[in-house]
């Protein structure tokens, strides 16, 4: 299917941080700036500008898009901002690939944004009310609590140990130690993990990411752009998205279908047909310690029920034969929710140039693939990309 | 201009002040079987979904979550535009030009009844730290844009009251409008203040309701049983978002937008090219206002042309035949929606409204509404 | 071009907490006061009505045969109007389960001081297709005893209480009598 190539020729982003001094509008600026100089372009060369970022209620907003607007380079453009949930990181680039790639527009300034410590003292009660507000927000739930059943049925399903996934968490934010973004790196062992402070059996504290603020950007342009003004464009060679019922408790959770559905697309698109071989580097959504692995099988960078074994066998180490989360996720790096997906796309695009300092992968990869997942357990949202 | 892109089908539940008997996924469902029918299509042909929802609007975090059941989108791509409708149409017209979809549905929804207290949602779209404290009501920024506009141009509160007459009296002839009624000039003026200039008729009241698009590419069009009405131009842009920062009394937004889609569409005299429009009259002197960013009044103009009836249905220059936002109901994002239903029906001929006769050209364009600087415009042709 | 440390360094500037608290910076705090009412429409509506009488209601999909709870007007894997009213049982199985040490809120419960972690569960209702659940709450059981497959009862408020909310619904116990460690 002949697409218009569209490239991601900058980047740029913030520190993840529990509590930023910097409003929205500031750490959206910065990533934005970054991204700009990174691609050797001022503003007035970006057509347009997508915005992602997730629930208004974080930042204490509504209508965040129209708050972030100047901070995001938009003052005066076409400005759309784009919602999935936690998928909006990637499903950011994608709408973004949208402008570029319908020919409307050349340049697209794609920025992602989040300020959850905005909500004081902990944005935890604000997940109430992504749940069905009649016939499950009564029961005040929070969204710790459908983790732990997912992962529950993960487990259950496959037979993983907790013992198995805590590897996740000890893997990504060792990887992290090398990111300079990063909120949570450090050295911790399997058992801190199990040991950690129970939050939801299975969900012990060392499962989950952080709360965080930051904000992240990249520069898409058109392949005639890119090749002017880039001397090592990435390009997005492959986009999918898919969300499932709002009826989550109808569904299975032991498998993610919404993610295998995008990436079906992305891979259709980008002409792979064997993801285990044809990527070299992945970067799916670890809000969780399980969801890597989740993700991993939805990805079908391996066969369901095969992703402790990977893991177990250090093929998703940085050294290993498929390096997953070398960024150090967002186990590691931090969790400002569309940002960090956006931070994953950032990684895959520095890796495949080579950039990415102690964190490069060795090998040369020239294909790899970045994920999120949001709603709930809801949205798959993939992009490949190739250099 | 890439791919040309059509709408072939389109279906609306019609604004009403409440709907207490259904939810907002019946509401959806309606509107979208409708559309589906109209095209002859089913959901499982369509490539893409755009759904239309803010947050705090719905009363959902993560809104996007209830999007796909009601509209058949289960597992398909679809995602949500926190932004007016048009919005998510262009959002839709790039996904067919780029080759993804050639069939793409776009949806938006307007459950204003279920908000207890809207005055409290806008608040909490201001600046969080310089204005919200003020404690101000969130229409005396648009009281402070009108009185500015009234000063710039010369455009007097009369002549924004005869834009309040039309538009409710036009609604009593649309069977989808929710607040038709008769006032006259000296009712409006003569009504309790709100925030002044603005008075109690200035501002629209809100309504509910449904719309659903269904685009496609032309070749995709060619196979369908619906004269298509074509999308030549579309155009969205935001100003600045900070109250502090702002240039008052202008709609640069809607100049923007407006250029960017007269360029699209290839528009050098939109006056002249274009026979009727449908624009954002939220407040009532923002229909004034909008036509003069949108270039089809000179600066001052569109207030006199409203006095001599040239925006009436059997003017010059029909303007809000549907009844707009003030006849129809204010309907927060779907606001878009509910411009281009209309703009579609009458290029359709099958507007039951005053039909305007041989049109071939009309004109959609939204504001975000207060605090926002943010809208858009669509040109459409049969 | 790599990014660097020097890059990100002044980017964000990271604070803690007492930070806040203790005003070493300055905040503007906004509590939202944002309500709704909303519409629950014919197929909730009736759910709810439903369970005020102490019953559960379902919806039928004659296409792809299914029983779903929660009812809706329409089915959305078949793309049509639903079909009828059927009443399903106030009994279920545990499809999946959680012990949790934080309520709605992150607030941590007081375990070791002896309050009862919450035990949220997504329960497959008896007379539903296989895998409709919903979402409740599971008591009367020891936590640690709760297995995925357990059959369980609602446990009703009385009549007089009941308002038409899931809430008529206090949680659902195990069926049986609660097993014994190790049987």
């Amino acid at each position: 299917m002949g697409y218009r190539r569209v490239a991601i020729i900058g980047a740029g982003m913030t520190k993840f941080v529990r509590f930023a001094q910097e409003t929205g509008k500031e750490l959206a600026y910065e990533a934005s700036k970054m991204a700009l100089d990174s691609a050797g372009l001022d503003l007035s060369q970006i057509d347009c500008v997508s915005v992602g970022s997730a629930p208004d209620a974080f930042d204490g907003v509504h209508m965040k898009g129209e708050y972030l607007a100047d901070g995001s380079g938009g003052w005066g453009k076409p400005v759309m901002r784009n919602f999935v949930g936690g998928g909006t990181g990637v499903m950011n680039v994608i709408h973004g690939w949208h402008h570029v790639a319908s020919g409307m527009f050349d340049t697209c300034l794609v920025v992602s944004e989040e300020k959850m410590s905005s909500a004081f003292p902990h944005p935890a009660g604000a997940f109430v009310t992504i749940f069905d507000h009649t016939t499950e927000q009564p029961i005040k739930p929070t969204l710790l609590w459908i983790f732990a059943i997912e992962m529950n049925r993960f487990m259950n399903a496959h037979g993983y140990t907790k013992r198995d996934i805590a590897q996740v968490a000890v893997k990504n934010k060792k990887n992290a130690i090398d990111h300079p973004c990063a909120q949570l790196p450090g050295e911790i062992t399997v058992d801190d993990v199990l040991n950690s402070e129970v939050m939801a059996y299975p969900v012990n504290r060392l499962d989950v990411s952080p709360t965080s603020d930051g904000a992240a950007a990249v520069i898409l342009a058109a392949e005639h752009v890119a090749r002017r003004v880039c001397e090592k464009p990435v390009w997005i060679d492959g986009v999918g998205w898919a969300l499932d019922t709002a009826y989550w408790c109808t569904r299975d959770l032991y498998y993610p279908d919404y993610v295998e559905v995008a990436a079906r697309k992305a891979y259709e698109m980008a002409g792979i047909k064997e993801p285990s071989k044809e990527i070299h580097i992945a970067e799916p959504y670890d809000p969780f310690t399980y969801k890597e692995l989740h993700h991993m099988e939805g990805l079908m960078l391996c066969k369901r029920g095969e992703s402790v074994k990977l893991l177990n066998d250090g093929v998703t180490q940085r050294t290993g034969n498929l390096p997953i989360c070398p960024s150090g996720g967002l186990l590691g790096v931090g969790n400002p929710i569309s940002a960090a997906a956006v931070m994953k796309i950032i990684e895959i695009f520095l890796q495949l140039r080579g950039e990415a300092g102690k964190r490069q992968v060795p090998g040369k990869p020239t294909c790899g693939l970045a994920q999120a997942w949001g709603d709930l357990m809801q949205v798959g949202t993939v992009v490949v990309m190739r250099s | 201009m890439g791919k040309r892109v059509a709408i072939v089908g389109i279906g609306t539940t019609g604004f009403r002040a409440t709907t207490p008997d259904v939810s907002y996924r019946e509401l959806t469902y309606e509107a979208a079987v409708k559309a589906y029918l109209d095209a002859g299509i089913e959901p499982k042909e369509v490539g893409a979904f755009v759904a239309t929802s803010e947050d705090l609007i719905e009363g959902y975090s993560i809104s996007d979550e209830y999007s796909p059941d009601q509209l058949g989108a289960v597992l398909k791509p679809i995602h949500t535009v926190p932004g007016d409708f048009l919005q998510s149409l262009a959002n839709g017209m790039m996904l067919v030009q780029s080759g993804f979809a050639d069939l793409v549905v776009v949806q938006g929804l307007s459950k204003a009844s279920n908000i207890l207290n809207v005055g409290e949602v806008l608040t909490f779209a201001e600046d969080p730290v310089t204005v919200r404290p003020l404690c101000e009501t969130p229409h005396a920024v648009a009281a402070l844009d009108m009185c500015r506009f009234l000063h710039e141009t010369g455009t007097t509160r009369e002549q924004c009251a005869r834009v309040v007459v039309k538009n409710r009296r036009n609604a009593l002839r649309n069977q989808r409008a929710a607040h038709g009624t008769l006032l006259e000039a000296c009712d409006v003026l003569a009504a309790p203040p709100v925030a002044e200039p603005l008075g109690r008729y200035d501002i629209a009241q809100h309504a509910d309701g449904a719309v659903v698009v269904v685009l496609a590419s032309e070749e995709r069009a060619a196979h369908l049983r619906r004269a298509p009405v074509w999308i030549r131009g579309i155009g969205w842009a935001t100003d600045a978002p900070s109250l502090d920062s702002r240039v008052w009394g202008d709609a640069r937004y809607a100049r923007l937008a407006a250029d960017m889609a007269y360029r699209m569409a290839g528009i050098r005299t939109p006056r002249r090219e274009i026979q009727f429009a449908e624009v954002n009259d939220e407040y009532s002197y923002k229909e004034l206002q909008h036509l003069e960013a949108l270039r089809i009044y000179e600066r001052g103009q569109a207030g006199r042309a409203t006095e001599v009836g040239a925006t009436e249905p059997t003017g010059e220059f029909p303007v809000n035949v549907s009844g707009g936002s003030l006849g129809c109901g204010a309907t927060f994002d779907l606001d878009g929606g509910q411009k281009l239903l209309e703009v579609v029906l009458q290029l359709r001929g099958e507007a039951g409204t005053p039909q305007l006769r041989g049109v071939t050209t009309g004109l959609a364009a939204s504001w975000r509404g207060v605090p926002s600087a943010t809208g858009a415009v669509a040109v459409l042709s049969n | 071009m790599e990014i660097t440390k020097e890059m990100v360094e002044r980017t964000a500037t990271a604070l803690k907490l007492e930070d806040i608290t203790k005003r070493k910076v300055l905040t503007t705090p906004w509590q939202p006061k944002v309500q709704y009412a909303w519409d629950d429409g014919p197929a909730i509506g009736r759910y709810l009505a439903e369970l005020k009488n102490g019953r559960i209601i379902a919806r039928t999909c004659r296409k792809c045969r299914r029983i779903m709870i929660p009812p809706r007007m329409f089915c959305e894997l078949c793309w049509r109007p639903s079909d009828d009213w059927t009443f399903v049982k106030d009994t279920g199985v545990v499809n999946t389960f959680v012990i949790s040490h934080v309520d709605w809120k992150a607030g941590r419960l007081d375990i070791k001081g002896g309050e009862r972690p919450l035990t949220p569960a997504v329960i497959e209702i008896d007379g539903a297709s296989a895998g409709m659940g919903i979402l409740h709450m599971l008591d009367e059981v020891d936590p640690w005893q709760i297995k995925i497959g357990m059959k369980v009862q609602a446990v009703w408020k009385p009549q007089a209480e009941r308002q038409g909310a899931i809430t008529d619904i206090r949680y659902f116990k195990p069926l049986a009598p609660e097993r014994k460690r190790g049987k």
